[in-house]
């Protein structure tokens, strides 16, 4: 975008490195005069505060890593060897442990802001591919982790979750046999396990590069979801975007905090502190809360095959929802009824996370069912059809006109209390 | 209007299904909580709690339940039972645990030091299973690997009075809750005891704990209920000997958020001053209309 200064190196040091990388440069188009629309919410600051917790869960990670022995006789033990005898151990593997957590509440708030102010819509498609690609990643990444420390969840969830290609028709046993590097889950599965967890979060750090590099082709959509026009419209990155973010990231960490510090197993399952045990299986098996909604999407199919498949699609759905949501306008906030639907959705999602924490049974198996319906019809009959008949609000003209109409009283102004009357 | 009217609804429809969940968990009631001095954002452990609670374990838990995790030098660690160095190298030695082979290659016991662990009761599961019928679990980290449903509304609660001592609770509810004869229509394997708090209520454990069985020294009084909170509290500390680091930790970390949060607002607000538009300046209106403040 043309109109903000360019880089203009402080140093000869920087002069000099310039005209050889520019990175400089790119460092300073990127984080500085990067012009972002003047009317993004605090919703817009979880894109920052991901690429923190990327960075936490890679640094605790990599340093968990020298202390972690990946066998199954050692694993349980070693994790406790960290709690117990690493200096801030008990700090490193809380902070790993709620930060899976903590980045999956910030990876779905950053999703459903997505979904509210339609921000996968054209030109942003890829942007939001990548996004759904990095959701993939997280949420195998999250279950390899889970598989480490070698307790009875750990265990049966890799034993649960692995035996779901199984479902596959003809080569699916093979395929587990294969996954598993035996004819059980054994140590070639934890220790695959491991290497692929320390190799993925590097994955998605790429996968981040290229999910940055897209939102900086096409630029931030916004709460109005119409394009900045004029000067007025955006503001530099630095220091509008970057002060913002961090107030929220602060915000944001004292949550986590809270968790780390003050509850840090209240997110875990008791039976991941009984070592793993293939001859006892637990009462219930559930996974971690941020499966729950899959897990209920996966149990409300009667048919294995089938549950597996509305499983994949629940997630693999996203990535056509730019072309499964035929409205042209962006923003919930000029959809009445796609406002409506959208929230709908989100209690729909929330609903099948308490249901996957239900055993399978009775009414609960009824009601997982009712909204994985709910689920799949929202993206293949709701946006559909909705983005043909929705009647829209009129949209503003820029951003800065949304900004002044934004339920401010402009026309309307609200009488001043009694007390202040003189 | 119909926002709310379907989110009624959903409600009404989400109750429905948890009037089963209630029926099976009135079997298996509740375990009572307790007041622990380790709860909450300052919480630490009671020094005597934990010794009292070690000599339970000794005196009584130490026959079957091995403490493999735990360490003799870390009983005199801060944040621990607080004994000295002198005291628990004392205590290492009384134990016999597996020595290094000597030159001949044959491996003796020898008295512990304090860099040994806890030896196990059993050399393995299957001479405890020969002996009990059962294995008795580890108890390093039993504290965190037991609990009960909190149900909700409570668990959303738990987030907020950070209520984590569910597996503390549980062990001294289970501890007392041994009943001599099942209830009627009741009937469990044999060699086994009726627990009301033991999920499935049939437990290979016999109670293990009787009035005056632990001689306190310090006035404590000598009862199951005390001696079941005393263990429990102990094994809170073999689970979590970190527990009063972290806390405190979490007080300087949370003080330092909570001031930078609050800078960061306002410099925010100050940064974004400059950029914010005002209606008012674009549309000018009659000065008596809005007060200044």
């Amino acid at each position: 975008m043309s109109g903000h200064p360019s880089y203009q190196p402080q140093s000869a040091f920087m002069r000099w490195m310039e005209r050889r990388l520019p990175i400089g440069g790119l460092i300073y188009s990127s984080f500085v005069a990067y012009p972002t629309p003047r009317n993004l919410n605090y919703w817009w600051t979880f894109g920052g505060i991901l690429a923190f917790m990327l960075g936490v869960q890679i640094v605790t990670g990599v340093v968990l890593a020298m202390h972690y022995t990946p066998h199954v006789d050692y694993a349980f033990d070693s994790v406790e060897q960290i709690m117990r005898d690493v200096n801030y151990g008990w700090l490193l593997r809380y902070l790993h442990a709620n930060g899976a957590s903590m980045f999956f509440l910030a990876a779905y708030i950053h999703l459903f802001r997505g979904m509210y102010y339609g921000s996968y819509k054209e030109p942003r498609e890829v942007l939001w591919i990548l996004g759904v690609i990095l959701l993939l990643l997280i949420i195998m990444t999250g279950f390899m982790g889970y598989v480490l420390p070698w307790g009875q969840m750990s265990f049966w969830a890799a034993t649960v979750i692995t035996n779901l290609f199984s479902a596959i028709p003809l080569v699916g046993e093979s395929i587990v046999t294969w996954l598993w590097g035996g004819f059980a889950v054994g140590n070639p599965t934890l220790n695959r396990f491991y290497s692929l967890h320390y190799l993925l979060p590097f994955v998605i750090a790429g996968v981040v590069g290229l999910h940055i590099w897209a939102l900086h082709m096409v630029g931030q959509n916004n709460p109005a979801g119409v394009e900045p026009k004029t000067e007025q419209d955006t503001v530099a990155f630095t220091p509008y975007a970057t002060i913002k973010d961090s107030f929220l990231l602060a915000v944001f960490c004292i949550m986590f905090a809270w968790f780390v510090f003050y509850i840090p197993n209240f997110l875990g399952h008791p039976d991941n502190y009984i070592p793993a045990n293939p001859a006892v299986t637990p009462m219930h098996i559930v996974p971690e809360w941020y499966y729950l909604p899959f897990y209920a999407i996966l149990r409300a199919i009667p048919n294995k095959l089938l549950g597996v498949m509305a499983l994949g699609a629940s997630i693999l759905i996203l990535a056509f929802l730019p072309w499964l949501d035929t409205s042209r306008v962006r923003s919930a906030r000029y959809r009445p009824a796609y406002r409506q639907f959208f929230w709908v959705f989100v209690i729909v999602c929330i609903g099948l996370g308490w249901l996957g924490s239900k055993p399978p049974e009775g009414n609960y198996v009824l009601f997982a069912r009712i909204f994985t319906a709910y689920y799949f019809a929202f993206f293949l009959v709701i946006l559909p059809v909705l983005g043909k008949i929705e009647r829209t609000k009129a949209l503003p003209n820029s951003i800065s006109e949304s900004v002044l109409r934004e339920g401010k009283p402009i026309g309307a102004p609200a009488p001043p209390p009694a007390s202040a009357k003189v | 209007m119909a926002r709310a009217r379907v989110v009624l609804a959903l409600a009404v429809l989400l109750a429905a299904p948890c009037a089963p969940a209630r029926a099976q968990e009135h079997e298996t009631p509740a375990p009572p909580t307790n007041r622990w001095s380790f709860a909450g954002p300052f919480g630490k452990f009671d020094r005597g709690q934990l010794q009292r609670g070690f000599k339970v374990y000794r005196e009584v838990c130490q026959v079957c339940h091995a403490l493999k995790l735990v360490a003799f030098r870390t009983l005199a660690d801060p944040g621990g039972p607080g004994f000295t160095t002198a005291q628990a190298t004392a205590i290492a030695a009384e134990y016999q645990v597996k020595g290094e082979p000597d030159e001949q290659g044959d491996v003796k016991d020898r008295p512990g030091r304090l860099a040994d662990t806890f030896p196990p009761p059993f050399p393995n599961d299957q001479a405890a299973r020969a002996r009990y019928n059962a294995v008795p679990p580890d108890m390093s980290v039993i504290a965190k690997a037991r609990g009960y449903e909190r149900g909700f509304p409570r668990w959303v609660g738990d987030i907020f009075t950070q209520y984590q001592e569910q597996g503390v609770d549980y062990i001294t509810a289970l501890l007392q809750g041994y009943k001599d004869k099942p209830p009627a229509g009741v009937t469990i394997p044999p060699a086994s005891f009726y627990n009301e708090y033991f999920p499935g209520h049939a437990i290979a454990m016999p109670p293990p704990l009787t009035d005056n069985r632990v001689e306190y020294t310090d006035g404590t009084p000598m009862t199951v209920a005390q001696y079941a909170k005393d263990i429990s509290a102990f094994l809170m500390w073999t689970a979590e000997p970190h527990l009063e680091a972290r806390k405190r930790t979490g007080m300087q970390v949370f003080i330092f958020l909570i001031v930078l949060s609050a800078l960061l607002y306002f410099t925010k607000k100050k940064v974004w001053h400059a950029v914010a538009l005002h209606p008012e300046e674009l549309k000018p209106r009659p000065p008596t209309e809005y007060p200044r403040a």
